[in-house]
């Protein structure tokens, strides 16, 4: 997949999903436009206004901690989050947002060099972050979920191993 | 050989579904025996159907619950709820449970399908409940949800396990919610993070399930996988005429291999708060004894079973309820409100002027009823106070026992109910009941 390159926004440790995307609208709210108007509303209001496709999220431990709420990741996609740096990642957070072909960098060090309106560039394929103050590595994904991430997501994947390729 | 040395019961559940032996941090394709889904499956269900296969590869699989906003609180609720009844009479699903039954995480364990040894899966994060029965259960996605309808399958990664071990002489006034504070507070929200966390020892052995229902729901809290307590006499006589077949209970081997093994004792233990607006953001209740606040709500999955109800009850009985704050409780089933109808329980808590709500999980997240008001403040027993999670982002929320809750309704702030009540034997008999 191609590099990703955009505009660090930046917060803190324990990103919930209730800040990323309120419980009050997981069952109403489900256009993408829509969501993406809502993204990280509880957090920081000017995000959904500002933010620019291909932007990174960059965080501290546990982003994504609290609900199963797949919207969490899905809603940063309909922003147009290239992808979110953090120290670690919640596990249902983690899921969704492979599940939703969102590439996830956990680096310490990246999180550390990074402030926020940095440019920064995520190369996925070759597990390199490129920053204002130097080139970091990360893991690659585990081997056993690389195939849903390259599928696209959860969905294109599973339709492809069922062969019902075609649907959307 | 270091493969076939001692396993614990996540590395047995997750290997006997893989069908081959698994050590931590292997990522398994496996079928779960069971697959809840709530209000989501509305979602789910447009999801499944966007795969392109028309008929779930197996609904006896699946559990539906609607709890999320229970009855629908307006147009668009009641369009997904009729969507899901839809969906449920297509597909033939029988294990639906409509929205005067109770709140998933209760309903579940109450209707039997939670049993030990079963690997359960639940779009809902406080799927992690259903270890108190001795299962592995986690929450996942949605859209795993809506592939699990079209192939059986998920991916699950076999986790490391963190050992608690707790003993101790419980203090009066002091309860399994304040013990899983502590702990959340200790550890932090990624405390355990990917983690199986089984709770053991002989204050676990002597805990009710309810209790222990109340420990595993909140495990998620520090970033959990699942939590766990071994199945014994008291998960025995509870599953006793409830469980749906037969089971075979898993057990941690003895000389498992934990990635953490920590220890507590409850002796010392005092009432424990989580302050806004993060569940590991715990401190003694004295430290901010006096907050004032507009409203408490007793109840939900985390504590809404009739031992709660009963600690509510006994805290409450011929007093009243602060003027300026008003007392929701919220009963976790349709069957726990009605053995507290039955009991006596639910006349003392509306004498007290308690508002009664039907069992729901609307306050919790701020869907239906309950919503706050910018500037107020909030006790509950629930399990999260991030904020915005009741309605309002300008609100705070605190997080406590039913006990604490009960003491802070009637005086309008934030209570120890020691102070308010001081025979010790009513606050012994108000916990640890089955």
């Amino acid at each position: 997949m191609e590099s990703i390159h955009g505009k660090v926004w930046k917060y803190g440790d324990d990103i919930n999903t209730d800040v990323i995307f309120p419980g009050k609208y997981t069952y109403t709210v489900t256009d993408p436009a829509e969501m993406a108007a809502r993204a990280l509303e509880d957090l920081d209001p000017q995000f959904a206004r500002m933010v620019q496709k291909n932007d990174v999220i960059v965080a501290g431990r546990n982003f994504g901690c609290g609900s199963s709420r797949e919207q969490g990741a899905t809603c940063l996609v309909h922003a147009g989050v290239g992808a979110v740096i953090a120290r670690s990642f919640s596990r249902l957070f983690f899921r969704n947002a492979i599940n939703a072909g969102l590439p996830l960098v956990q680096s310490a060090a990246a999180v550390e060099a990074l402030q926020a309106g940095d440019e920064v560039t995520v190369d996925v394929a070759a597990g390199q972050v490129h920053t204002p103050r130097g080139v970091f590595d990360f893991p690659p994904l585990p081997e056993a979920v690389i195939g849903i991430f390259e599928a696209g997501g959860l969905l294109p994947y599973t339709r492809r191993s069922l062969g019902l390729d075609g649907g959307d | 050989m270091a493969a076939q040395a001692d396993k614990t019961f996540s590395e047995k559940i997750l290997g006997a579904k893989a069908g081959k032996p698994v050590v931590p941090g292997e990522i398994v394709d496996v079928t779960p025996d069971l697959a809840m889904s709530h209000d989501n499956t509305a979602a789910i269900a447009r999801t499944f159907q966007s795969i392109g296969v028309r008929k779930m590869l197996d609904p006896e699989l699946h559990v539906i619950v609607l709890d999320h906003c229970s009855p629908a609180a307006n147009e668009k609720f009641a369009a997904i709820h009729q969507e899901i009844r839809a969906f449920v009479e297509a597909q033939g699903i029988e294990n639906f449970f409509d929205v005067e039954t109770g709140i998933c995480h209760q309903v579940l364990p109450e209707e039997g399908y939670v049993l030990p040894g079963r690997l359960i899966v639940g779009s809902d994060s406080h799927t992690t409940t259903y270890g108190a029965l001795g299962a592995f259960a986690t929450g996942i996605g949605r859209s795993e949800m809506a592939v699990i309808m079209a192939t059986g399958k998920i991916w699950l990664r076999v986790p490391e396990t963190m050992k608690i071990e707790i003993g101790g002489v419980w203090p009066a006034g002091v309860a399994p919610k304040d013990l899983s504070l502590k702990i959340i507070g200790d550890l932090g929200a990624d405390g355990a993070l990917y983690k199986a966390v089984e709770y053991c020892g002989p204050t676990i052995r002597e805990m009710s399930v309810s209790g222990r229902l109340t420990l595993c729901n909140m495990t998620v809290e520090m970033g959990g996988k699942c939590g766990y307590v071994e199945p014994d006499a008291r998960t025995l006589a509870y599953l006793n005429g409830r469980a749906r077949g037969n089971f075979e209970i898993v057990t941690s081997d003895p000389e498992a291999a934990y990635s953490d093994h920590l220890r507590y004792d409850v002796t010392d233990l005092e009432p424990q708060v989580a302050c806004p607006h993060s569940v590991d953001n715990v401190a003694p209740l004295r430290q901010v004894a006096g907050r004032r606040i507009q409203q408490v709500v007793i109840g939900s999955c985390t504590n809404g079973r009739l031992d709660d109800l009963h600690a509510a009850a006994a805290v409450l009985r011929g007093r009243h309820v602060a003027s300026g704050t008003r007392l929701l409780v919220l009963p976790a089933s349709a069957e726990i409100m009605r053995a507290a109808a039955a009991d006596g329980t639910l006349l003392t808590l509306l004498e007290a002027g308690a508002i009664l709500l039907n069992p729901n999980c609307g306050p919790c997240m701020g869907n239906h009823e309950g919503a706050l008001a910018p500037g107020e403040t909030a006790l509950s027993t629930a399990n999260r106070n991030f904020r915005g999670r009741m309605g309002c982002k300008e609100a705070e929320i605190f997080l406590a026992s039913p006990l604490t809750c009960a003491a802070s309704a009637v005086t309008g702030c934030l209570t120890d109910v020691r102070e308010l009540l001081d025979d010790p034997a009513v606050l012994q008999a108000v916990r640890g009941e089955e």
